[in-house]
């Protein structure tokens, strides 16, 4: 094998074939990028379920006076009740990590901070604010458990999970990931096409050498390996477009854009970026490999 | 060197087989004309040795293989041993007289030291010494025929293949080309020549192989070109 010679027959063979393999370079690397950043959407969601569902409680909000829903009939919660509520939660570890009790002198400070400059702080008195339990869950997702085993007890009025409103928005996001995929995945294969035809191309405008090639005994690595290099070459330049892209994509639009404006959640940090960037080249030069070689299989036949 | 027996070979979607039941032992050192009219099998007899397609029935030996037998990945290594010259010369217009006989080594991996040294050589024997940097626009006819039975006789193959190679040129010409083959001949490789030129078999006075509707029909040592009819 020649390595010279090889070489010299891609370099010749891309710039004979230049429209079709700019083509290729960007449909390859219009493609990838959207495959990386559907890839980085998903990074994004697993860093900010991490740092969310460490912070997220299950809220157990006790009766309080005026409290209208059935289990409140009694009024407002009995010291005895709250006693129990907290032996069952006591009861319930390991699954229930920490327990806080926030009385409604708690509540109220709160509840002050968070509207200080609203005027609804004036219309609230520290009565009509609940109390209740804060529990922290080993496993987020058991929290069902806790939920059957109090929501409708006589003096609890209400019990909330926080990951359920954190959950509809990462279904959001994984709405945007599945769109981002899939346009990713009808670009991918418009790739595919893409080479298959600029293969079939290259083929036949190169059938005088490829046959004399055949006639005095070249083997057929010989004979496909330009071609194929060809394809591996021009994709291998389309996916580091797309690994550019992203690194764009991380350093403008999430560092410098979304970064600033949402100081309270967590970003995907550069080891995604790393992750992606090597996925993204394999399945570039690798769909552009195999869909060369399986069209030079018929086009370039023995 | 060749062998054919009992070769049919029919190619799909025609009902007529372009050879039937042909058998012929061509043996090595030899020079054997090919006639027939067009359409008589004289190329699908070419195209089976080069195994570039297989018999329907019958089998193919050359240079003793079994060309039934022999797998994909081995047809290159045949057709190392195999020189072929056709009627359109087949030479790359893009590049120089020298390239387009390097080209032949260079695609199965010889040496660059090797070319070099061969290359020339080769240029010599065909009398093309002095044209290396020509390229095939600039060359005659005749000119052009040598330069692919240089490429065809670089690897020094036990067996060359010449499809009508003095078909496109005239006669004055032709005499030169078939000088050139005999004395490639001479120097030990066996040529299978398929032609429709007379005066060159007539003269030549070489065995002869008659074709038609796809049947050996004469097979003469010293052989002219048909009988007078």
């Amino acid at each position: 094998m020649r390595a010279q010679f090889v070489a010299s027959e891609v370099g010749s063979g891309l710039r004979r074939n230049l429209t079709m393999t700019l083509a290729v370079i960007i449909t390859v690397a219009v493609s990838l990028t959207l495959f990386g950043v559907s890839l980085l959407v998903r990074a994004q969601v697993d860093t900010m379920k991490d740092f969310w569902y460490d912070k997220v409680e299950v809220s157990i909000f006790l009766c309080a006076k005026g409290s209208d829903t059935p289990s409140c009939a009694g009024g407002a919660v009995t010291p005895a009740q709250r006693d129990q509520i907290e032996a069952d939660l006591e009861s319930l570890r390991p699954l229930v990590q920490d327990i806080y009790y926030e009385s409604q002198e708690e509540a109220f400070a709160r509840f002050q901070e968070q509207f200080a400059n609203s005027p609804i702080v004036d219309s609230v008195n520290e009565s009509a604010l609940p109390e209740s339990f804060r529990v922290k869950l080993a496993d987020p997702t058991q929290y069902d458990v806790v939920a059957s085993a109090f929501s409708g007890r006589p003096g609890i009025e209400q019990v909330n999970d926080q990951r359920q409103v954190l959950d509809k928005f990462f279904r959001l996001l994984g709405g945007l990931q599945a769109i981002a995929l899939i346009i990713a995945v009808v670009m991918l294969v418009v790739t595919v096409l893409l080479v298959v035809n600029t293969m079939r191309v290259a083929a036949f405008s190169r059938r005088r050498e490829t046959g004399i090639m055949r006639l005095v005994g070249a083997s057929n690595l010989y004979i496909q390996l330009p071609f194929l290099l060809e394809a591996a070459v021009s994709a291998g330049i389309g996916a580091i477009l797309a690994v550019g892209g992203l690194i764009l994509a991380k350093s403008v639009v999430i560092d410098q854009i979304l970064a600033p404006s949402f100081q309270f959640t967590a970003f995907v940090g550069w080891d995604a970026v790393l992750g992606i960037a090597p996925i993204l080249i394999l399945v570039g030069i690798g769909l552009s490999g195999i869909a060369a070689f399986l069209t030079l299989r018929k086009y370039l036949r023995v | 060197m060749i062998l054919f027996d009992t070769v049919t070979k029919l190619y799909p979607n025609q009902t007529r087989p372009a050879l039937e039941d042909a058998s012929l032992e061509i043996e090595k050192g030899e020079f054997v004309f090919l006639v027939g009219p067009s359409g008589s099998g004289k190329s699908t007899f070419l195209r089976l040795v080069l195994r570039e397609e297989r018999p329907t029935a019958g089998n193919v030996w050359v240079l003793g293989k079994d060309l039934s037998r022999l797998s994909n990945w081995k047809i290159p290594t045949l057709r190392r041993e195999i020189g072929t010259v056709f009627q359109d010369f087949r030479l790359l217009p893009n590049k120089t007289v020298f390239e387009n006989v390097a080209f032949a080594l260079e695609v199965i991996g010889k040496p660059k030291a090797h070319i070099k040294k061969v290359v020339p050589e080769v240029l010599e024997v065909v009398g093309l010494e002095g044209k290396e940097e020509r390229r095939p626009d600039e060359l005659s006819g005749g000119e052009q025929q040598r330069v692919a039975i240089a490429r065809a006789f670089v690897n020094r193959p036990k067996l060359l293949i010449a499809d009508e190679p003095t078909g496109n040129l005239d006669p004055g010409t032709s005499v030169g080309i078939m000088k050139l083959l005999d004395r490639i001949n001479r120097l030990g490789t066996t040529v299978v020549m398929s032609t429709h030129d007379a005066q060159i078999v007539d003269q030549m006075r070489r065995r002869v192989v008659e074709l038609e509707h796809g049947h050996v029909v004469r097979d003469q040592s010293r052989g002219v070109y048909g009988y007078a009819r």
